[in-house]
Formats: C-alpha cells, structure tokens, sequence
C-alpha cells in the first residue's frame, strides 16, 4: 500500500534508494548499519506523520542503490520498513525485506559475560524467531528479543 | 560398527545433538565401562584451563591415561601468556601443534565455541561460563539409564537453585527430547529462567513450577539436588532459611521408596544429609566416576578410534 505522499517522498530522488515506514527515531541508527558515509547526500525524516505506524522515520539516500541484503539488515532495526530503488527520478523496485537467518558484527550481544565482549571477536547472532523477533548468540547462546537489541 | 557419531565433531553445547545422536553417545560410552585398550596410545590431550576446576581436569585427565594417551594443559590462566594479553583465538592456535584434541574450560560464555573455529582439531567444552557443560550433562543422562535402565519417559525432580545452575538448564533441554515430566523445586528467586520455561512450553513438556519438596508426588523417578551457594542471597538470614527448607534427608525422602534416584552434581554443601550416602539411591559418586567413562568415549570418538 502506497502512503498517499508517496510520490512526493520519493520524487525528490534522482538515483539512489528511499527507506519508508522506518520505525520512529530508527533514522540514524539505520544509517550507520548501512554504514552510509558522513559526506553522502541524504534526506532525512524523523517523527513524521504515518497513518500505518503512527510515527515514522523517512530516509533518502542519493546515488546508492542498496542491496537486499543490506536492506534485510535494515529489516532487524524496523521490521516494517520498505524500500524503493530510485532511478532517474522513477521507482524501478519496490522491496520488503526478509530477515536473514544469521547476522555478523552489527549488534552487542545482551549477555555480559560472552566472549564476543573482547573487541577482537565479532559477534555472530542467529534469528531463532522472526514474529516476534528472537535472536541467539552463536557463541554463548544467550536469547535476545527486539528491545534487547543493541546496534554497534 | 556402528557409525560414530562424533567422527569430525566438536562438542560444544548440548544443543548440536538431537535425541538420536544422544542415545548413539550413550550406547557407545557402555563399552567403556571396563575397558583398559590402550585406543588413543600415541595421542596428546590438551587441557586447556583457564580457570580452576579440579575435578573436571582429574577426569579428562584420567580418561585420556586410561587409553593410553598422555596429558599435556595448564589450570589457570595466571602463569601462562594469557595474562599477557594474548587472544583465545591465538592459545587456540598455538595449542594446535601441540596436541590432538584440546578440552577447553573459560569463564567467558561462548569461549568453547570460538575455540572450535580456531582450530581444525576436535574441541571438547569443558565449561564455559554458566553456559554450557556438555560433558556433564552427558554424565548425567548415563547415570539416568544405569540406575533406572532408560532415559524416557522419566519424572524428574529437579531442587535447589535453578536459576544459576548451568548443570540444571543443561539436563533440562535435553530431558525434553526424551518425554520427561519434570517438576522444578525452587524458592521464586531461584526460579528456572523464562528463556528455558519457554523451550519447555515449545517442546510440550510436562512441568510443574513448586516450592516445596511437599508437591513433589511420591512416585518421582528421580530427585536432582543442586547446591544453594551464599553468595546468590543479599540476605544471609534469607540463605539459612532456604537452605534448610530446601535440604534433603531420610526422613522427607523415606515417601519416595527404596527405587528413587538421587543425583547431585557435587560439590555439595548441606543440601543433601550426610546419611543420604547410605540410601540405595544415591547416584553422586557414580555420576562422578561415570564422569571418566563418558569422557573416554567422547576422547576416542572424537578422534575416531571407536
Ligand atoms: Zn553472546
């Protein structure tokens, strides 16, 4: 379903990829898992109306098309987020993502006592349930539900 | 021959082995039971110790000499380069020269696992943290099947501290592969954490939360006692209190029959009464000696000499 300002939104894009329905103030935390460069043009929406969330973040990242699998890291943030890639001012593919089985570095594992605590070692997290969200440490296998979630 | 079911294999954590895989575990440690075949002459164990545990070490170290292997390892991390800053991951792969299969014991939860993708030798938990203890979760099971001949369908009461007892949380997932009824004694503050409740609630296993021995019913197949340690308590009036209501004697285990199982995975503090040694159940000093056996059969599976 296309929120009625859609066009709008994503018609200040030249090329480049539009993330909507990201959850609230999930904006700047989606950057850095994107790991989008300080010196990128971006657009960014925080706290704006949604008829479907409430309230949303809208990010507008010029001049890089995202991947699927970047966009699936995305989804661990903000499930409900979706993606348009933008070419020359046209919509040329919409996506929902799907998360992915297993998620490397981008999140501290909740136990204090894991070994993954040593900077040296990344991380490495199992999804065990996608609704609602549950993950496993590969190390130490300690659980972690959504608002345990802690980014990088 | 049967398969070996440990051919190329690390065990790590109790979760790697479904139920089949358990029982071929079990079935294979039987033929250690008096066996003295020297199976791992020529191979070197490394225990790799980095905080104390006496008892685990003595018996690694015994199932490896009892094949025919020697023992290399140290018992701390204080006098080795460990304190120097170097990483697990490097020990790991400098133990690699050294030795055939490595134990591995580290406070830090999640240490065995990383050992095992350190190196291309086989690595066996010896504990990590309060996360994982596969061998003695393996010792246990073998002591359920000696003492009442099958690891199904068993009621088991597990008492004391189930919160922090790794050993517990262990026995408990994988009793739930195998149709136990489970009745789990603890005071509200050592109650068995919610992640392992759930597990319990997806696997559709039977149990029942209590406080009291009293809710136990009589023909319980076995009582697990774990050890009520000071420091879980802010409140030392607190621990005496629960340490006493939750200790086991003749006379509040005499209902039970002479067929109970009474296990503990020792140390014990005063949990279980010293005349309990006398009860035909009493299982402690078997599951530790089992403990030797069990660890022979993981030792030469893992190296695929059985
Ligand atoms: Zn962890």
């Amino acid at each position: 379903m296309k929120p009625p300002n859609a066009k709008m939104q994503v018609s200040a894009v030249r090329s480049g990829t539009v993330i909507d329905h990201l959850g609230p103030r999930t904006a700047f935390k989606a950057l850095k898992i994107l790991g989008i460069a300080a010196d990128a043009t971006v657009l960014i929406g925080v706290n704006l109306d949604s008829s479907k969330l409430g309230k949303k973040d809208i990010l507008k990242i010029e001049g890089r098309e995202l991947t699927e699998a970047e966009m699936n890291k995305v989804a661990l943030l903000s499930p409900q987020a979706t993606f348009s890639v933008i070419r020359d001012f046209k919509v040329v593919k919409k996506f929902s993502p799907t998360l992915p089985d297993t998620v490397e570095g981008l999140i501290r594992c909740v136990n204090p006592a894991c070994i993954t605590q040593d900077p040296r070692v990344t991380g490495r997290f199992l999804v065990a349930a996608k609704k609602p969200l549950k993950l496993r440490c590969y190390f130490c296998e300690r659980s972690m539900r959504e608002n345990e979630i802690e980014f990088l | 021959m049967k398969k070996n079911p440990l051919l190329g294999r690390d065990v790590i954590s109790m979760r790697d082995f479904g139920p089949a895989e358990i029982r071929a575990i079990l079935d294979r440690c039987r033929g250690f039971e008096n066996n003295r075949k020297p199976l791992l002459q020529g191979k070197v164990l490394a225990n790799l110790f980095f905080e104390p545990s006496t008892r685990t070490r003595l018996s690694f170290d015994s199932a490896m000499k009892r094949l025919g292997g020697a023992t290399i390892g140290f018992s701390d991390s204080i006098s080795t380069s460990i304190s120097k800053g170097e990483s697990l991951w490097d020990t790991i792969r400098v133990a690699e020269g050294y030795c055939d299969v490595m134990v591995i014991r580290h406070p830090a939860e999640g240490s065995a696992r990383l050992a095992a993708e350190a190196t291309r030798l086989p690595v066996i938990n010896g504990g990590d943290g309060s996360n994982q203890h596969p061998t003695q979760t393996l010792l246990d099971l073998y002591t359920l099947k000696q003492r009442t001949g099958r690891i199904e369908g068993l009621k088991v009461a597990f008492v004391g501290d189930l919160k922090y007892g790794r050993t517990v949380h262990s026995l408990i997932r994988s009793l739930s592969h195998f149709d136990a009824r489970l009745w789990l004694v603890s005071p509200t503050s050592l109650c068995l954490p919610e992640d392992f409740l759930e597990d319990l609630r997806d696997s559709g296993t039977e149990h029942h939360i209590v406080d009291e021995l009293a809710a136990v019913p009589d023909d319980v197949d076995v009582l697990y006692l774990t050890r009520i340690q000071k420091e879980r308590f802010v409140d030392a009036i607190e621990y005496e209190r629960v340490r006493n209501a939750y200790q086991v004697n003749p006379e509040n285990v005499a209902r039970f029959g002479a067929k109970l199982t009474l296990m503990h995975p020792l140390p014990r503090l005063n949990e279980v009464h010293a005349a309990l040694d006398q009860h035909p159940g009493a299982a402690w000093f078997d599951q530790a000696h089992n403990g030797v056996i069990v660890r022979q059969a993981l030792l030469a599976l893992c190296l695929g000499a059985a």
